[in-house]
């Protein structure tokens, strides 16, 4: 299925079910979704898994869809910041799951998933708590971990442009897991800055390939053709 | 002979990557005091500054009109790109690390053990939320890493210890330990003081006992 470009942000993730697992792009702000997650919350789905690297800042964002008391689970690698109340909150009164991932492992797995691959080794946790009761194996004289894949239901993320193809380009440190979530999950949702023509970009330099994207959602209305 | 203050340890720390990197290097500096010793590079060193939210060739923190909030390290400040810079995702950030790219990452730590185990994620403290980030993987992949820290915790004990009492980060990844109160070596061989400041020999062996610290 080619891209589809978006109406607004509630048809970029219409059908969402309730226990998704959803990837949600950004590194504290930079490169978060912020009206893809907005949008989310209006539409209700429930008893979720968020992947992010982080577990929230402030009030906005990913901190607003935790604070609706719908996110059952958080795999991050950095939950605990001087902003993240929300996360803390809930997590300090049991009300939410954390699964705390080294970030090398976060960003692999879900690159794993979206390349087919059903496993790896790597030396990145051996010997420390986050690799007990993993499988491990000796390689080349030293430790590695097994770890598997991390697919989502559905991924949000933010770019800057992208063109009718579904091709991406994004905006400095903001690209962080943008390109590795857009492969990794079933249906993928891209809110941009703009939205281009075909041959708006150039092919050159081009970031994520639309063949992973299904959704985009543009800050800017749609200009009449 | 006085104690290091942070800005001089920074200093030594930068003084020894542009010397054992006579032509260059890549370099990551962990969050919080590490960040320090970016100021502290000579000019001409040819340090590049990785980050792990994906960047190289990093500058220095932005100020008024230069904040581009799309343009933050990895502690989620604002920084500039320096000429030559180039943006990556997480994965290939990651892969330089994992893959033995760099050639030099500053950590801080709670405890370095002497053969060269890093604790620095994770208090273990009841209440405490665990925060790893890139921690374990910068430990285990950069060609050498480094620690930037004081030698003695608050209430006096040594954070260079036998085995860590706190979660561990990495086994056996540590080989230097620079602190306010000298620097030393970890490894198979024990601990090394290449340099001491503020303290003895004696006050050393004696703070440090049982473990038994070589002097050079």
């Amino acid at each position: 299925m080619t891209a589809r470009v978006c109406a607004d942000h509630d048809a970029a993730v219409a059908g969402t079910p309730d226990g998704a697992t959803v990837l949600v792009g950004g590194f504290g702000m930079a490169g978060m979704p912020v009206d893809l997650i907005d949008a989310l919350i209006r539409q209700g789905a429930a008893d979720l898994t968020v992947v992010s690297n982080n577990a929230g800042n402030g009030d906005t964002g990913l901190a607003a869809l935790l604070a609706t008391g719908r996110v059952r689970k958080v795999i991050c690698s950095f939950p605990r910041q001087a902003d993240s109340w929300v996360f803390d909150e809930l997590y300090r009164s049991g009300r939410i799951e954390l699964e705390v991932v080294p970030q090398g492992n976060l960003a692999e797995r879900l690159r794993a998933a979206g390349a087919g691959i059903g496993a790896f080794f790597t030396p990145t946790g051996a010997g420390t708590p986050l690799a007990e009761g993993k499988e491990t194996r000796e390689i080349d004289g030293r430790v590695h971990v097994l770890e598997y894949p991390i697919k989502g239901d559905l991924a949000m993320i933010k770019a800057h442009v992208a063109d009718r193809m579904g091709n991406l380009v994004y905006r400095k440190t903001a690209r962080n897991f943008g390109p590795v979530m857009a492969t990794a999950a079933a249906t993928v949702a891209v809110q941009v800055d703009r939205v281009v023509d075909a041959g708006g970009l150039d092919p050159e330099a081009v970031v994520t390939p639309g063949i992973y994207v299904d959704r985009i959602v543009s800050a800017e209305p749609e200009v009449a053709a | 002979m006085s104690t290091r203050s942070k800005d001089e340890i920074a200093a030594a720390i930068a003084r020894d990557i542009a010397a054992t990197h006579p032509d260059g290097a890549y370099v990551n500096l962990g969050i919080g005091q590490p960040t320090l010793v970016a100021d502290h590079l000579p000019p001409g060193s040819g340090v590049v500054l990785h980050t792990e939210n994906g960047m190289l060739n990093m500058g220095p923190a932005a100020h008024g009109d230069d904040i581009d909030p799309d343009l933050i390290n990895a502690g989620k400040v604002p920084v500039t790109e320096l000429s030559g810079a180039s943006y990556f995702h997480h994965a290939d950030s990651f892969a330089m690390m994992r893959g033995g790219h760099l050639d030099v990452c500053v950590l801080g730590a709670f405890q370095v053990s002497a053969a060269g185990d890093l604790a620095n994620w994770h208090t273990g403290a009841p209440g405490a939320i665990p925060a790893v980030g890139g921690a374990m993987d910068l430990a285990i992949g950069a060609k050498r890493v480094w620690v930037m820290m004081t030698l003695f915790d608050k209430q006096g004990a040594p954070k260079i210890v036998p085995e860590c009492t706190y979660p561990l980060t990495g086994l056996g990844c540590i080989d230097r330990v620079y602190t306010d109160q000298g620097t030393f070596e970890v490894g198979a061989a024990g601990v090394r003081a290449l340099e001491l400041c503020g303290i003895s020999a004696g006050e050393l062996a004696a703070r440090l006992a049982p473990l038994t610290p070589s002097v050079a």
